[in-house]
């Protein structure tokens, strides 16, 4: 059986692939929809946070002997606190002001994280190996899977769900929610909204920080790996809407899907399909798939 | 006030031509990728290297002092440009080399040929430099794609690896890398079964990869450089690829395969110019930036400085640094160091020896950056275009 010229298992094969891919997109796209939902920030420094995790993951093993499933819990705890010094530093001084210079710091402490990484470790690349327990790969008849991509879409969709559940289905979620609609009137209920917002940001830079640690052991770690992969996820948050959670998420594996079959039928244009849909679906639907409009 | 005008910009001329014959410095620019995806094989160890010549040399030369200055090209080609005609038109320039980056040489070559001042491309893979670019000042020093296709295709094949999948980064680059090294393969009774073109710094290869395994090639050929590389290998290994079929980077270099680590490097071969540890005068130049920088030099580092000190000896030699009497020595004076024995030959092609390596296991390596082995040697006239092939004019007379 063929499907669209290539044969079933193959197709199947790079659905598979396409959707490991789109939970890499799932997680910092749900990250950066977090931040701007309850923030308001459009945080450019997402690719670097997600850059840091892996570095810190790497340092973690290299210098201290750190191994893979302690650095998976503080990498992101790590780069989450340096989240929270970025957030009483800088950022909650440009809440009432235009969103664009919060655009513009953000972008700013990204390149100089990338400069920093980039002066002390070049730019060739670290190895993270993959750990022992996920190394080896599982037939399943049409592809051989590596056990380590089954892991890193399981880990993320439980984290995608368990943030959404978190945000739309719980009390402190709709603190977050109410807070960010009039924050004085929240407050005036004894509700501490600006330590709220502080975390919060801290939280989107962990997941950040998360997606790097599961990206270390399948790609080099690389100072500029972050800002290879932050425009496609920027593009993501666009078409899902921007702020809307479970639309990052299922924008995230949709297209990580389709870029995956792109790579297929015709892989130059596997980098620009996500930015073509995104022209469409802004054409169509201004606000993003699943965003509300205004 | 026009007179003024007249006399002030005529002492500038003056000033100009005296720095650039005259008693001022003799000045060489280096200019590569100090930032980016290159930096690592060049960048600014790269210009330290030529500065390193420079003093090795003593410092002077015809009694005038050398100065080395420096510039980031970015990767683009108007900012290379831009910058060495500065230096050309400000500061007196006498030779330029140009570092990584095939199109930044490319638009360097046409701007030394305009401004009559010989060009040094060291890094870039494009064989136009010395085909149909060449040009009477250009001078292409460690390898290009030819090079690198004819010397590691064609010694793959007649092992025995005859049929061939190619995995290209879709630019200029990878594209004449794909397209010589096909040519290869076929000359030698080897077959393409397929190619699939990815995009620059793509994100993920296992998809392509996938394609390629189901090719059922024997051989998976890396037409791209860099973290692409890097990227591609490792998946490669993660998927089990490289149980089947018999990894080949068209253009890898040491830093790369420390980067990857043995591990995932393991048997893959490489062709290059020169290897820090193939003989005692490389051992020597290659403890002397480890000390520095604290990992071995690539083949472009040390062709940097290689490259450096024979324009020196050549300007020693030709008593003047003017340009067409520095290349017509440059031309016909033997070329022998560390780096390389060999000869630059009329089109700018400086003809050298060139190998194929093969990546130790972690069992055969036994010392930091102890990565090659050495599987063969191929000599200038075979690795590079032949006189007969080129389109060249310089090489019609």
């Amino acid at each position: 059986m063929e499907i669209f010229g290539i044969p079933h298992q193959a197709f199947l094969g790079q659905l598979l692939l396409g959707l490991v891919n789109g939970a890499f997109y799932a997680l910092l796209s749900l990250g950066l929809a977090v931040i701007f939902g309850l923030l308001g920030i459009v945080n450019f420094a997402h690719g670097a946070l997600y850059m840091l995790g892996a570095f810190a993951a790497w340092i973690m093993l290299d210098k201290f002997g750190i191994n893979y499933w302690m650095a998976l819990l503080l990498a992101p705890l790590t780069v989450g606190a340096l989240g929270v010094v970025i957030e009483r530093l800088f950022l909650k001084h440009l809440y009432k002001i235009d969103p664009i210079y919060g655009l513009l710091l953000t972008f700013g402490l990204a390149l100089i994280a990338e400069g920093i990484f980039r002066e002390m470790y070049g730019v060739s690349g670290q190895n993270y190996d993959v750990p022992e327990l996920l190394s080896g790969a599982t037939n399943l008849g049409f592809m051989v899977l590596p056990n380590y991509r089954a892991w890193v879409v399981g880990v993320s969709l439980s984290v995608c769900l368990g943030t959404w559940y978190l945000i739309e289905r719980t009390r402190l979620g709709a603190y977050l929610r109410a807070g960010t609609e009039n924050a004085a009137l929240v407050q005036a209920f004894g509700i501490n909204v600006p330590l709220m917002v502080m975390l919060t940001y801290g939280a989107g830079a962990a997941l950040a920080a998360l997606a790097g640690v599961l990206a270390a052991p399948i790609i080099q770690v690389n100072p500029l790996m972050g800002s290879n992969l932050i425009i496609v996820v920027f593009a993501v948050v666009v078409i899902g809407g921007m702020g809307s959670i479970m639309g990052s998420i299922l924008t995230g594996l949709g297209l990580g899907v389709i870029e995956g079959l792109t790579r297929v039928f015709y892989p130059e244009a596997s980098s620009i399909v996500v930015f073509i849909i995104m022209v469409i679906v802004l054409m169509i639907r201004p606000a993003g798939l699943f965003g509300k409009e205004a | 006030m026009k007179l003024k005008t007249l006399i002030a910009s005529m002492a500038v001329g003056f000033a100009a031509a005296a720095s650039a014959q005259g008693t001022g410095p003799v000045k060489i620019g280096f200019i590569t990728d100090m930032s980016s995806v290159y930096a690592d094989l060049d960048g600014p160890a790269g210009g330290e290297m030529v500065k390193w010549a420079a003093q090795d040399f003593g410092g002077k030369v015809l009694n005038r002092p050398i100065e080395v200055v420096t510039a980031d090209h970015q990767n683009k080609a108007d900012i290379a440009s831009a910058k060495a005609r500065e230096w050309i038109d400000k500061d007196g320039l006498s030779m330029l080399i140009g570092g990584t980056n095939s199109g930044t040489s490319l638009a360097m070559a046409k701007l030394a040929e305009e401004k009559k001042r010989p060009f040094f491309s060291i890094g870039a893979g494009s064989a136009r430099l010395t085909n149909e670019a060449c040009s009477p000042y250009t001078v292409h020093y460690a390898y290009d794609t030819v090079a690198l296709a004819k010397v590691g295709a064609a010694a793959l094949v007649k092992a025995g690896g005859k049929n061939w999948f190619f995995l290209t980064a879709d630019y200029a680059f990878g594209h004449s890398l794909e397209s010589d090294a096909s040519t290869i393969v076929k000359a030698n009774g080897g077959t393409v079964a397929g190619t699939v073109r990815h995009p620059l710094n793509a994100s993920d290869f296992s998809s392509f990869l996938l394609q390629a395994q189901s090719s059922k090639a024997q051989v998976l050929a890396l037409a791209n450089a860099g973290g692409d590389f890097s990227n591609a290998m490792k998946s490669a290994k993660e998927f089990g690829i490289l149980k089947t079929m018999k990894p080949i980077g068209l253009l890898v270099f040491i830093t790369d395969v420390h980067s990857l680590g043995l591990s995932n490097a393991e048997g893959l071969q490489v062709a290059d110019s020169w290897y820090w540890n193939q003989d005692d005068a490389s051992r020597k130049f290659a403890k002397r930036f480890f000390d520095k920088y604290k990992r071995m030099p690539t083949s472009v580092q040390a062709a940097d400085y290689s490259a450096a000190s024979n324009y020196l000896k050549a300007v020693q030699t030709a008593g003047t640094t003017d340009a067409d009497k520095v290349m017509s020595t440059l031309k016909s004076m033997q070329i022998d160091d560390f780096y390389n024995k060999g000869q630059i030959r009329a089109d700018g092609r400086m003809i050298h020896d060139m190998y194929l390596y093969q990546v130790k296991s972690a069992k055969e390596s036994t010392t930091p950056w102890d990565y090659y082995k050495m599987i063969a040697k191929v000599p200038g006239e075979q690795a590079f275009t032949s006189a007969a092939d080129s389109k060249c004019a310089l090489l019609k007379k």
